[in-house]
């Protein structure tokens, strides 16, 4: 039986979401939408008695605020509804916690068959039906998750209440197939692609042979397996060895070659430039301190650094670019709640404090015609915001760190980046909390939310093979309470030391989660009837690899399993025995009684071929702007780049994140006299019991690898340094994380440029670990991404390489710490760093592009790239930032920013804007300067430059510390609201720091 | 729990004040998607109180003498049930069923609470607020969703009711505080109701603008609550709910414009927030 609720809000009141709808379809469709209300639908599919049905509805209705029916509510006049309700198998959390309300009310239980789903009816006036349709389809519906319909007053009133449930129909469960790889190269490669393995021949191949060997094993025949692997065997190990998993091209062996240079061979990217750095760096610090900070890096699932005596640090940064390109609202969303589970599960749990994100877009003003399918970049901004708002916030977890670049070349795939700090405690029931081993015997125990299909294979399915009933596949949509709910139980069952493991559920499912935890006790073996399904008809496979969201896998000692799952019961949370590690040296699955996989650990983890690849570098050159296209003056420019897309302020979206909740906040993301000014870095406690607190910055800048990625790469590790340096961190213990979101590097037929990108990736490895070694910052914890391609009518748009540096520092007493905000008229300003005429990749050049009104073609850098490319050269940068670090300490800096984008100029005008006093920059003493051109002076992006004010008192022990290093006077602030920027007598821009102030904020208000 | 009650306490000596403090027993509820008990714990064992997190789930299950051995209920903000069907609605909605007897009893023999954002937001969708003539269990007002449709998190600026009878704003005059909700545009049943509960100093917070008064408009009132009401009271001023967050104002430093200017002197620990608490669990105390 079903029940349909309708409420709605009184007529009286105002209606938000309808206002907002029609604000937008007014904006950006051009759709004179006159009025819109809502009406939240309940579809309660339960046998409900006498009277039930009313009660319920009594309860749901705010009797101050709303007003509602059983069936259709009669409310208010329209022209077209437009309904909208999830594709059967989409999480519905609404519906879930509509379900616990009704049990409360009625005060028992609805049934196991019993579900409630929400949809949605739009209200529209003063739209055609062809309009109502477009607003839908552009606003309101996603087709991949949701279903909608269009109906005018006239056809709704015709047709009959709709008491249409999306359930998920299935009928019976899959049987468990063999699969035959006795077959040619071809055969195997469309074997691959069809089932959607993403194997390649060679591994194709070597798992045929593996079965040739071994197939008729004892073992495997008293099992009753046959020769040929199970569809269960296949799946689980093209799991294990996926790009996502094993990432395959960084531990490739690598022939580089440079012009005619004599190639190079490297073993392992991964090795070599990333643990290696990271074991370098490790040894130096031992050397110096008699001590490691390292705590766990490189084999859990986030890195870990030492804090105080009581607690770690935790910190990793994910992407999750396609499934945000797909449905931004559910990809993003379990982009952050997805990397959630990384550092809650690493060594035995963390606790989690401060998420941060970032993304890579194309302009949400986008005015070009769009291939077809393809989301509009502002909706897809939109959405990527909503969904990491909305797990953050519900997460209970702040962010501290949240940007947002914007190049064409994002259009087909968004970059989304997502991370999380933890604090892992030192100790957890009498045991170092980074250890965590499962042994034999120990149960494995699945809990959180229940499997479904959705996220089987991920994003590579196609939806064209779905039928109307079918769950939905493609994308996964996080359910952040339900994950709540199931951290908020573990950290008790941790702190009550009632499992011995903890590793979460993502890219694999249970086959990575539990083929990667019995690797300590020796194997596996798991029975997947006994694992909760969102509903009946799974093939097994399907639970083996399903990326349903909120689950984490445990193991837990036999003793210790009753009050596991009894504390999960008082909880409300699902936990269930799913099987245990064994010594036995393989993953044995069941289905029941019977055997579906039996896979020796060792073929399982080590059996994949090595990638063997070619890269080829050869810089390439770009258009640089001509003199004409450079006669702009330097007040103009500056105006426009404070406001431009990279550089102006995102408040207003940035404010519908949390950053205060567990009230640890010390320096917010967004500072200065109206809060809207992008800190250089943020500063948090890491508990309520201690001063001392944490620095969060990044450095990123995708521009750069155009002309080189080795630079492109010490530009991102630089400004992440500077930034914490900026923020009042020590230099002695910051650590910092990689993620590189590349365009694919492998040659193949469609991607003939496989090679030149391999060559970026190798030199960009390279920049990170010089960079790293210099500055001493281990590598703690990474990712790579590295499909990040997309053809659209017939282009194929590669995103520009990108590596996002993530720092992560220490700071003694959070009260030390510091902002770019100035502060009090009098201060001496202080020019740090040498200038260089590197205006290559610069914001600069793209506003020169802009406004010579050239455009690049689709898929192409945006025009005036330019030649000269900033360099680190850690030789100027190393002792410069020691100074700094020195005064930091000393308290003789009373603010500091990192330059940028957009130079001097940039950074003083942001430093104007935060004070609202007067900046008056003379550059005429400024190293470097005299062999500059203006614009060069300006904007130029030379690194290791820092913008400082010291209060005049203080001058002298300032100046003394940076004896012999590029450290100048450069002006003073004053009282004047304006902001100067001069070489010495002759006045080279001036502004009102108010209008500065308009164009940094009125880009992206309220967009 | 008069003003001479108070005042009575405050000139006990410094060490029966500590312990008389330290015997009030607050229940902070967790659990279910709420997320601020940490802080909001806290809070009140920086105010001298003894404070103890508890699992809504255990206090329907078995453990609600907790309720009736505490002196103060915090209601801790969050995102019980992810706000779905409403903020607040499914957590009041447990309570109203499963709890509100023992809650009636707690409010009967002189208990207070502190409701927070979501706390706050469940305690008008139960009628615990503004719990007028003695009747806390009909709802007669509620926290909609913002006029700008959405979440924000920005410092906003509260002005006490000097008049009030709210126990945990004496002395008070005005106080700035992060705001962090998408709820909180508050609604009575009619424009009487709402006279009355002004007139009667119910109002115990409000949103005010740069001239002092309180205000309609954004960004000052975040949510376009009417008059700017941003906390209320019940009649006996011991039950107290406000949108913005005193618990994420115990240190000095947390203010937006703290590292801008700071003065030497100026230690950063003191949390003008905790001055709420410290009111909740001395007028606590006082009648210990």
């Amino acid at each position: 039986m079903v029940t349909r609720i309708e409420i709605a809000h009184r007529p009286q009141h105002a209606d938000p979401r309808g206002e907002a709808l029609a604000r937008q379809a007014r904006t950006f469709l051009d759709i004179p939408l006159k009025q819109a209300r809502v009406v939240d639908v309940y579809h309660v599919e339960a046998d409900l008695g006498p009277g039930e049905a009313r009660r319920i509805l009594a309860e749901f209705v705010n009797p101050v605020l709303a007003e509602g029916a059983l069936g259709r509510w009669d409310g208010s006049p329209f022209d077209v509804a437009v309904t909208v309700g999830f594709k059967p198998g989409v999480t519905d959390s609404v519906g879930k916690s509509a379900r616990v309300a009704i049990e409360d009310t009625l005060g028992r239980s609805l049934g196991s068959d019993a579900a409630v789903f929400t949809s949605q009816v739009w209200r529209l006036v003063g739209v055609s039906r062809e309009q109502a349709e477009r607003l839908g389809r552009e606003l309101l519906a996603n087709p991949l998750i949701q279903r909608m319909r269009v109906e005018t007053a006239e056809e709704w009133r015709s047709t009959p209440t709709d008491l249409e449930v999306p359930r998920v129909r299935t009928h019976g469960v899959p049987p468990v197939e063999t699969v035959d790889l006795a077959l040619d190269d071809a055969a195997l490669v469309e074997l691959s692609r069809g089932r959607l393995l993403a194997l390649s021949v060679d591994e194709m191949r070597a798992i045929a042979l593996e079965f040739e060997r071994a197939g008729n094993d004892p073992e495997r025949s008293a099992a009753g397996l046959g020769p040929a692997p199970t569809d269960v065997e296949l799946e689980c190990l093209a799991q294990t060895w996926s790009e996502h998993c094993k990432h395959k091209i960084f531990n490739a062996s690598i022939v580089y070659r440079e012009g005619a240079d004599e190639p190079q061979m490297i073993r392992s990217l991964f090795g070599t430039h990333i643990r290696g750095t990271t074991e370098r760096i490790e040894r130096a610090i031992v050397e110096r301190e008699g001590r490691s900070w390292l705590v766990s890096v490189f084999h859990d699932n986030a890195g870990v650094v030492a804090f105080d005596d009581r607690r770690h640090l935790v910190f990793k940064v994910e992407t999750h670019n396609s499934p945000s390109a797909l449905d931004p609202y559910g990809g993003a969303m379990t982009g952050i709640v997805g990397v959630n589970r990384d550092p809650f599960g690493t060594g035995l749990g963390s606790d989690l404090l401060v998420n941060v994100w970032g993304y890579c877009f194309a302009s949400p003003f986008h005015d070009r015609e769009l291939p077809r399918g393809l989301l509009h970049p502002r909706r897809i901004r939109d959405g990527v915001h909503a969904g990491v708002i909305d797990g953050g916030n519900q997460s209970g977890i702040p962010y501290g760190r949240g940007w947002e670049l914007f190049d064409e070349r994002f259009v087909g795939k968004p970059l989304v980046f997502c991370g999380t700090v933890g604090a892992l405690p030192v100790t957890v029931a009498g045991r170092p909390g980074e250890a965590k081993a499962a042994r034999p015997g120990d149960r494995i125990v699945m809990t959180g939310g229940r499997i479904g299909a959705d996220g089987i294979h991920g994003a590579t399915f196609s939806s064209a093979a779905l039928d109307e009933s079918a769950p939905v596949q493609a994308v996964q949509i996080g359910d952040p309470i339900t994950q709540k709910r199931m951290f908020d139980f573990l950290l008790e069952a941790r702190d009550l030391g009632l499992y011995e493991a903890i590793t979460d559920n993502g890219a694999g499912g249970l086959s990575s989660s539990v083929g990667e935890m019995a690797q300590g006790p020796g194997g596996a073996c798991l029975d997947l009837s006994l694992a909760p399904l969102k509903y009946e008809g799974l093939a097994p496979w399907e639970i083996l690899v399903s990326e349903a969201q909120e689950r984490m896998t445990l193991a837990v000692a036999p003793g210790k399993i009753e009050a596991f799952l009894g504390l999960a019961r008082r909880r409300e949370v699902e936990a269930t025995v799913l099987g245990e590690f064994t010594e036995r040296p393989t993953l044995e699955v069941r289905w029941g009684s019977r055997t579906v996989a039996l896979l020796p650990m060792s073929f399982l983890h080590g059996g994949a071929p090595e990638l063997r690849l070619e890269a080829q570098w050869a810089p390439r050159s770009f258009d640089e702007p001509s003199a004409r296209d450079r006669d702009v003056a330097p007040a103009e420019a500056l105006t426009a780049l404070v406001g431009r897309l990279n550089l102006a302020s995102g408040v207003s979206k940035a404010r519908r994140y949390d950053h205060e909740v567990k009230g640890l906040t010390a320096v917010k993301p967004w500072i200065g006299v109206n809060r809207d000014v992008a800190a250089d870095a943020t500063v948090f406690l890491a508990g309520h019991d201690s001063l001392a607190g944490f620095v969060l910055s990044e450095g990123v800048n995708p521009y750069f690898s155009d002309l080189d990625t080795h630079a492109m790469a010490g530009a991102a590790v630089d400004l992440a340094v500077r930034r914490q340096l900026c923020g009042g961190a020590r230099i002695d213990r910051i650590a910092i994380l990689d993620n590189f979101c590349w365009p694919d590097p492998v040659a193949t037929k469609d991607n003939p440029d496989g090679p030149y990108k391999l060559a970026q990736l190798v030199r960009a490895c390279r920049g990170l670990d010089e960079a790293a070694v210099a500055y001493g910052t281990p590598l703690i914890s990474g990712k790579d991404s590295m499909k990040n391609d997309s053809t659209l009518g017939g282009i194929r748009i590669s995103v520009p390489p990108t590596l996002l540096v993530s720092a992560i520092g220490k700071i003694d007493d959070v009260r030390r710490a510091v902002t770019l905000e100035p502060r009090a008229t009098g201060d001496r300003i202080y020019c740090l760093g040498l200038t260089r005429a590197e205006t290559g990749g610069s914001e600069y050049f793209r506003y020169l592009g802009d406004r010579s009104g050239r455009r690049a073609p689709l898929g192409a850098p945006a025009p005036f790239v330019g030649s000269a490319v900033p360099r680190l050269l850690t030789a100027e940068t190393v002792p410069l930032y020691s100074a700094l670090a020195q005064a930091v300490a000393a308290g003789l800096v009373r603010s500091a920013t990192a330059l940028a984008l957009g130079g001097w100029a940039v950074a003083a005008a942001k430093m104007a804007i935060a004070g609202g006093i007067g900046v008056d920059l003379d550059l005429d003493s400024a190293a470097g300067i005299d062999a500059l051109g203006v614009d060069e002076a300006l904007f130029s992006e030379s690194l290791g430059r820092i913008l400082v004010t010291v209060s005049p008192g203080d001058a002298t022990r300032f100046e003394r510390l940076f004896d012999g290093l590029a450290c100048v006077e450069a002006g003073a602030l004053d009282g004047t609201g304006r902001l100067r920027l001069r070489r010495g007598a002759s006045i080279w821009a001036e502004c009102a720091i108010e209008s500065l102030a308009n164009a940094h904020t009125g880009t992206l208000r309220d967009v | 729990m008069s003003d001479a009650a108070l005042s009575r306490f405050r000139s006990l000596p410094e060490h029966e004040q500590i312990r008389r403090r330290g015997q009030v027993r607050v229940l902070v509820l967790t659990g279910l998607g709420l997320n601020c008990e940490v802080e909001t714990a806290t809070a009140f064992r920086r105010a001298g109180a003894s404070p103890e997190c508890v699992h809504l789930l255990d206090l329907l299950e078995g453990q609600r003498r907790l309720l009736s051995e505490c002196s103060i209920l915090a209601l801790v903000g969050g995102f019980a049930f992810g706000d779905h069907l409403g903020a607040g609605f499914v957590f009041a909605n447990k309570i109203r069923y499963r709890l509100y007897d023992q809650l009636l009893e707690f409010i009967g023999r002189g208990g207070l609470a502190l409701g927070i954002c979501n706390g706050f937001q469940t305690m008008v969708r139960l009628g615990m607020l503004p719990g007028l003539d003695g009747d806390w269990r009909t709802p007669r007002a509620t926290l909609a969703p913002n006029d700008r449709l959405g979440y924000r998190n920005a410092w906003v600026r509260l002005a006490f009711e000097s008049g009030s009878p709210c126990v945990w704003t004496r002395g008070l005059s005005t106080m700035d505080l992060p705001s962090r909700h998408g709820e909180g545009k508050f609604i009575a049943e009619s424009p009487e109701f709402l006279e009355r509960l002004e007139t009667l100093g119910l109002v115990a917070a409000r949103y005010v603008g740069p001239n002092g008064g309180a205000t309609e408009e954004w960004p000052w009132n975040p949510n376009g609550s009417a008059r700017g009401v941003a906390g209320l009271c019940d009649s006996s001023g011991r039950l107290f709910g406000l949108m913005p967050h005193p618990d994420a104002y115990l240190y000095g430093f947390q203010h937006p414009d703290w590292y801008r200017t700071r003065s030497a002197k100026d230690a950063g620990l003191e949390g003008p927030g905790l001055e709420i608490f410290r009111n909740g669990v001395d007028a606590a105390a006082s009648a210990i």
